[in-house]
């Protein structure tokens, strides 16, 4: 049951912008499968505008300058089966097919899995070892925001009402050169949200670690970057031992708590292990030779 | 024996029409104007309602009705429908006291003309006293979904807040409150059985192990949540629609909860989503014969979401075991002695009918000199426990399969030897219920799960491993029933009609939720009567009013208990049709014979009559005209014991505490299979449940408020396709002599033991028992931490 008490759609972002700044409580939605559920059995008055007409958004492509410019439009399905992304940020590829199930990623898209704000969002952990930036809307003009400063809380990310999140950015210092690989761990191979999602990057220079990043979801109340275990990572050999030091160090910037899911202790445990299994097959992707 | 139609893959009769979505569920039924009902459940696990007020939600536009434990029918109440709608005559005590209102039982059991065999009657319609997360406190009925929405947030309810007991043990604690004034010390009942003396036996035993078992509440997520709409006919009857496993005791229930005459109440059972035991109560119907009685005969509908069907219809009894074995130096089971605490919730539904169940089931299995069994049931302010596919059996033999794998470690025997030393044999004489053992083919089970699985190869390879990946073995056997025999009536009919074409009718009792009765039930006739499947048309819908009588679908009965009424009616048109036949021809009835829709010369073949003519005649001549019927009724005093076991490989990753299996064998003797290929669906959804049970599914519960933590199916960690390996199925077809066709059940037990063979096999790749369900990576970290694996 849901009460819907209006529905609003626009053709074009200039439309979207100027009927958001005349009626800044209406609730976007994309795909409407973290809305929806949100919305459901409950009885306030929800009043939706829809962003499907705006057919722009869906665009996934690679800019002159190399930035990969993802449209939030674009459902995980799309950025799934996307040449592009497949080349350049495979990362991303392993991350949308870890999300949901087919009918979820035929209709979920990428802006909503990060203007849901949840930790847990399977795009999120890659997004933030990418460094994405997001390139927001309003009435009055855009902005980019890196993706690290835009989720605040659970549930809670850096946009006003009025704002639309248009394009995820990744620019080619962030991917190219880098190897990747994301984890998800969850209780069930598919429909599930992450225990912890770990998506790490590296850049090598022979047989040293140029640059890790590491990327985790629900590994705190948001996505978090590992940088005590990045800045120690630079230029260290690449040996069993670094990358065992390397798992222990991420797990100092994490904030994982008990709950009735998994215990803090656990999560503490999966970041250590993850993050060596992560980086083992990223270093290899990254055109490493495999640690045994 | 050789059958032409039973033994084969025929279709399932209703596939078309489900994947067409041609097959009609209760939610595609429609009545003009229908309403809406909801229900207020309560937000505290124990608690007493000091007051409520309900004037605002009435007077919210739209709002048909409100109705509170006041507004229920009291006992003696009598009288004509439609309504007991308040008269203003009752003093303030009167309406404010809830011990004068009916109190009934909502489990599927036959009624019992005894008394003191009669289900546990705790329970109101709605509720004065809370007594779990969503118990029932008010319900709406109004225009739309909306409103009754508003309206249930627009009752006030001022509870006075009591302490929840959460576990069994705090039910059991000294000085705990009580759920229900009427049970002492919280216990719903307790009892079991004893056989020979256990104390005397473990001194005769060469060792004696102990052990403690435990296993989690889980819930049955059938496909379709509880549906059910109601309305009052022209007649002035309540007439239910609703997906239900037991339309006859639906219609038993209700009358009895209302205080109406039981013939008032008409229930119709369309096409079900699955049940596993859920829709074997009687959840919704009740309040939903009080929504329309309230509404003047109007039609009410209530539709449960997701959320309110995972903790306010049923879920599985958790259990906790304690187990004492006696054994001997060469691995013969001298004496056992079970203990067992079972957590039935808030209510006693089902109650300790499942520990009866289980202790009962596990007898056959290891026949000893001794056993005894100790269970008690006991209330606790969390959801209501049911019955659920396995009745106390996958509890049970996961626990004792458990036992049993630990003492064969202990005594360095090989598992698979130390369970052929102890099993049943056929012949066996059960001493409680009697029943005896008239087929048996669990070794010859053992013996093809253990080449499938390859056993000895892999045993012998996975001797030597090292790294963070291990391997293991394991396996594990059960014995069921074909039906409730001789706990329960286990009274079955079919109605068969020989239409002008000398095709049939087939009308039974039996509800098919799913599992493809109806087809089995089909084959039987084409069986008896030489037609091909699509002369025989099944009438899939029961309705109280037209349906032949039959307690309903649970037990695993059908097949069997339900097989034999549907046989017998087969067998008696077919008399007829000889006899009509034999009029026709005057060719003594003896000499004929009917195979393909032709009445032949037994001893020649030669073809006398086609079946067509026989019927036709049977309709309209002019002197002898009589159609061929046959309305039958079998009251299965008898009882069959099913075998089966469970092979697997998992791989254990012990870093991450994730158990994968690898491979899965779930080898059944239910004697003759009917459908092989529903027999091995049957099992690949059973066995699925039973995976599921042992490595993910977990209803949890705050240990302070005892409210639901995960009561939806993104929490609540069902196995998706994509969990689930391939899964090997293999029967030993014996044949059971007092069956049908030679029949024994399926239906429940491929859910029985993959919890245990995936638990034993978990013990041998890692060395660590894990006696606790689930198995989930969380417990698996933690076992492995504690004994420094981690
Ligand atoms: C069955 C199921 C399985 C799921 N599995 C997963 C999973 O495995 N992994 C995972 O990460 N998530 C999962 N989800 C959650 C959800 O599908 C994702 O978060 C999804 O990406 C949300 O996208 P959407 O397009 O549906 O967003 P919507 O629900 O339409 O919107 C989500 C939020 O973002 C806002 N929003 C959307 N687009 C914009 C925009 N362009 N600008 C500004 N605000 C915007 C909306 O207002 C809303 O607050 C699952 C959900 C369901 C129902």
């Amino acid at each position: 049951m849901y009460n819907i008490t209006g529905y609003y759609e626009a053709d074009t972002l200039a439309e979207a912008t100027a009927l958001l700044a005349e009626k800044p409580k209406l609730e976007l939605i994309a795909g409407g499968t973290d809305v929806l559920i949100k919305m459901h059995g409950k009885a306030e008055d929800t009043e939706l505008f829809s962003l499907r007409k705006i057919k722009s958004l869906e665009i996934i492509r690679k800019a002159e300058d190399g930035t990969i410019v993802i449209g939030a439009m674009a459902t995980f399905a799309r950025v799934f089966k996307d040449p592009i992304i497949r080349e350049m940020i495979p990362i991303l590829t392993e991350a949308a097919i870890s999300m949901g199930g087919p009918q979820i990623r035929n209709i979920a898209t990428i802006g909503g899995n990060v203007c849901s704000g949840a930790t847990s969002g399977d795009s999120a952990s890659s997004l933030f070892a990418l460094n994405a930036r997001l390139k927001i809307l309003n009435s009055l003009g855009e902005r980019l925001v890196p993706i690290q400063e835009f989720y605040l809380g659970p549930g809670k990310v850096a946009l006003k009402p009025g704002d639309i999140l248009t394009e995820i950015r990744i620019s080619p210092e962030d991917y190219q050169g880098f190897g990747g690989h994301y984890i998800k761990f969850a209780m069930r191979e598919a429909m599930d949200i992450a225990t912890l999602g770990v998506a790490v990057t590296c850049k090598l220079q022979g047989n040293i670690f140029d640059e890790i990043r590491i990327g985790l979801g629900v590994a705190g109340p948001t996505p978090l970057r590992c940088l005590e275990a990045e800045e120690f990572a630079k230029g260290k050999d690449i040996s069993v031992e670094t990358v065992a030091e390397i798992g222990k160090l991420a797990v100092r910037s994490t904030k994982a708590r008990t709950s009735w899911r998994a215990s803090k202790e656990y999560r503490e445990h999966l970041v250590e292990e993850l993050v060596q299994r992560g980086l083992k097959i990223a270093l290899v992707n990254a055109g490493g030779a495999e640690l045994v | 024996m050789a059958y032409t139609v039973v033994g084969k893959s025929v279709n399932k009769v209703d596939a078309i029409a489900k994947v067409t979505g041609k097959a009609k569920y209760t939610d595609d039924f429609h009545e003009r104007d229908m309403l809406v009902g909801k229900i207020l459940h309560s937000p505290h696990a124990h608690a007493i309602i000091k007051s409520i007020d309900v004037s605002l939600a009435r007077a919210l536009p739209g709002v048909e009705a409100v109705l509170t434990y006041k507004d229920l029918p009291r006992i003696n109440y009598a009288t004509s429908l439609p309504g007991y709608v308040d008269d203003g005559t009752e003093t303030e005590c009167e309406a404010e006291c809830e011990s004068d209102r009916i109190k009934f039982s909502t489990a599927g059991h036959p009624y019992s003309l005894d008394p003191g065999h009669r289900d546990v009657e705790d329970r109101h319609i709605l509720t004065k006293k809370a007594r779990f997360v969503g118990d029932d406190i008010a319900a709406v009925v109004a225009t739309d979904e909306l409103i009754a929405e508003k309206a249930l947030q627009l009752i006030k309810v001022e509870y006075e807040v009591l302490e929840a007991l959460t576990s069994t043990d705090a039910a059991l604690k000294e000085g705990a409150p009580l759920i229900h004034e009427e049970h002492e010390g919280n216990i719903l009942a307790s009892g079991g059985f004893a056989i020979g003396d256990v104390e005397e036996a473990f001194k005769e035993s060469d060792y004696v192990f102990e052990g403690e078992y435990e296993t989690s509440i889980v819930q049955h997520c059938h496909m379709e949540n509880q549906t059910s709409y109601a309305y009052i006919d022209s007649d002035g009857r309540i007439v239910i629609v609703t997906s239900t496993q037991i339309p006859q005791i639906v219609r038993r229930v209700v009358a009895q909860s209302l205080g109406l005459p039981w013939g008032r109440v008409r229930v119709i059972k369309p096409f079900v989503g699955g049940g596993f035991g859920n829709k074997q109560d009687v959840c919704i119907e009740p309040l939903n014969a009080a929504m329309t009685i309230a509404v003047g005969g109007r039609p009410v509908k209530i539709e449960l979401s997701r959320e309110e069907s995972m903790v306010d219809t049923r879920t599985r009894h958790a259990f906790k075991f304690k187990i004492k074995t006696g054994i001997n130096q060469d691995g013969k089971l001298i004496g056992i002695h079970i203990s067992a605490v079972s957590n039935t919730g808030a209510y006693a539904s089902h109650g300790h009918s499942i520990a009866g169940s289980a202790g009962g089931k596990f007898r056959y299995l290891y026949p000893t000199k001794a056993l005894k069994y100790d269970p008690i049931t006991v209330y606790t302010n969390l959801p209501v426990a049911g019955a659920m596919r396995g009745y106390g059996c996958p509890q049970i033999f996961y626990a004792f399969e458990s036992h049993l794998e630990d003492i064969a470690k202990r005594l360095n025997m090989d598992p698979i030897e130390i369970r052929r030393k102890n099993l049943v044999e056929v012949g066996y004489v059960d001493p409680v219920s009697k029943n005896k053992i008239t087929s048996c083919g669990i070794r010859e089970c053992i013996d093809k799960g253990k080449a499938l699985i390859k056993w000895d190869e892999k045993k012998a390879s996975y001797k030597e491993q090292r790294g963070n990946k291990l391997r293991g073995l394991g396996m594990a056997c059960f014995s069921y029933a074909s039906g409730t025999y001789p706990v329960a009536l286990e009274l079955a009919g079919a109605r068969i009609v020989l239409n002008q074409d000398g095709s049939v009718q087939l009308q039974i009792g039996a509800t098919d939720t799913g599992q493809g009765s109806d087809t089995v039930f089909g084959q039987m006739v084409a069986e008896v009567l030489g037609l091909p499947m699509e002369m025989v048309h099944v009438i899939s819908t029961q309705d109280t009013d037209i349906s032949p009588f039959d307690t309903g679908c649970y037990a695993s009965r059908q097949t069997y208990v339900s097989g034999m009424a549907v046989e017998k009616a087969a067998l008696e048109v077919k008399g007829k049709i000889l006899e009509f036949a034999a009029r026709m021809t005057d060719i003594p009835v003896d000499k004929l014979e009917l195979v393909e829709q032709r009445i032949i010369y037994k001893h020649s073949g030669e073809s006398v009559l086609t079946l067509e003519q026989v019927a036709m005649q049977s309709y309209y001549d002019r002197v002898h005209a009589k159609p061929i019927t046959s309305d039958s009724s079998n009251n299965a005093r008898i009882n069959a014991i099913p075998f089966g076991v469970t092979f697997t490989e998992v791989e254990v990753d012990i870093k991450t505490g994730k158990i994968e299996v690898l491979e899965i064998y779930n080898v059944h003797d239910s004697g003759t299979i009917v459908n092989p290929l529903m027999a091995e669906g049957q099992v690949h959804g059973g066995v699925s449940m039973g995976i599921g049970y042992a490595l993910s599914e977990q209803l949890t519960f705050d240990a302070v408020t005892g409210k639901a933590q995960n009561n939806n199916l993104l929490d609540y960690k069902l196995p998706t396709i994509m969990d689930t390996p391939d899964i090997g199925v293999a029967f030993v077809e014996t044949y059971e002599p007092t069956g049908p066709f030679g029949v024994k059940s399926l239906g429940e037990p491929p859910t029985i033991t993959p919890a245990p063979a995936i638990r034993n096999a978990v013990l041998d790749a890692t060395g660590v028992a894990f006696n606790r369900l689930p198995m989930n990576p969380q417990r698996v970290f933690e076992g492995f931490k504690k004994v420094g694996l981690i």
